[in-house]
């Protein structure tokens, strides 16, 4: 096998999780394409492990979905109390900030 | 060899299509479900690079507890379990622009550097105990790091959420 048919298949995911982040109206939609991206840079991290012959590239990707798992939890609780807020997670509600 | 280079296309294709689904779908459980699918062809993925204990995670964490996470996190905020028209920003062109702009950066800069450089198969093959052994030996004060973020973050989010 090529290593770059992983590293392909990791550059097309992260360019579809940006395309989610960016597009998508709903806060709990935008939460999962950053999953995707994650998962994205995970596949990139344990090719180029087997490809250099080391174990870091694994344990680097679990250190990973470990943070994600943490991202995730935060994420949606945030996205929750705006919801409580506000009555709705749609993120381009959220203009506050604009002058 | 070949039966690798087969599974991986076939793997591969079902992930890019469920993504794509993922983020053009209407119905927001139907993209955490499609989200399922691209993390179940990843864990798949990561059985084909002999990475036997991420693969087992993946499942375990992804699968198992994020995705439950997001479905709780669509029920409590009361989304339209149904099709929904507006699930797309009016941004939607210059985010499709941006995204392929970076994708044919990223596909360039990758085929441009790793041509054609075989994946090694004569390597070791790191099992669970070498993980481990990884893990508690020179990554163990990252491991205790992430320990303690886990923690705050999960103080962190039933602080941010509890109703008071």
């Amino acid at each position: 096998m090529l290593l770059n048919q992983f590293l392909l298949l990791g550059a097309v995911l992260f360019s579809v999780g940006v395309y989610g982040v960016l597009a998508r109206r709903n806060g709990v939609m935008v939460l999962m394409s950053i999953e995707l991206m994650l998962n994205a840079v995970n596949l990139n991290l344990v090719a180029f492990g087997v490809q250099h012959n080391v174990v870091s590239g694994q344990v680097f990707a679990l250190f990973i979905i470990a943070v994600a798992a943490a991202e995730v939890g935060v994420g949606l609780a945030i996205v929750l109390l705006l919801y409580r807020n506000r009555k709705s997670i749609a993120v381009d509600e959220f203009d506050l900030m604009k002058g | 060899m070949i039966a690798q280079n087969i599974a991986f296309g076939i793997i591969a294709a079902v992930v890019v299509l469920a993504a794509v689904g993922m983020v053009t779908t209407r119905n927001i459980v139907h993209a955490a479900l499609f989200l399922v699918a691209v993390l179940g062809g990843l864990g798949a993925q990561y059985v084909l690079l002999t990475a036997e204990f991420i693969a087992t995670t993946q499942v375990l964490v992804y699968i198992g507890a994020v995705t439950v996470l997001f479905l709780f996190g669509i029920m409590l905020t009361r989304a339209p379990i149904g099709r929904m028209a507006q699930m797309t920003g009016a941004s939607w062109p210059v985010a499709a622009i941006s995204a392929v702009a970076l994708g044919g950066v990223v596909v360039y800069a990758v085929l441009n550097e790793f041509g054609s450089d075989l994946l090694r198969d004569d390597g070791q093959v790191f099992r669970t105990a070498d993980v481990g052994d990884s893990v508690f030996s020179q990554y163990i004060i990252p491991f205790e790091a992430v320990s303690v973020l886990l923690l705050a973050a999960l103080i962190g989010a039933v602080v941010l959420a509890r109703r008071d």
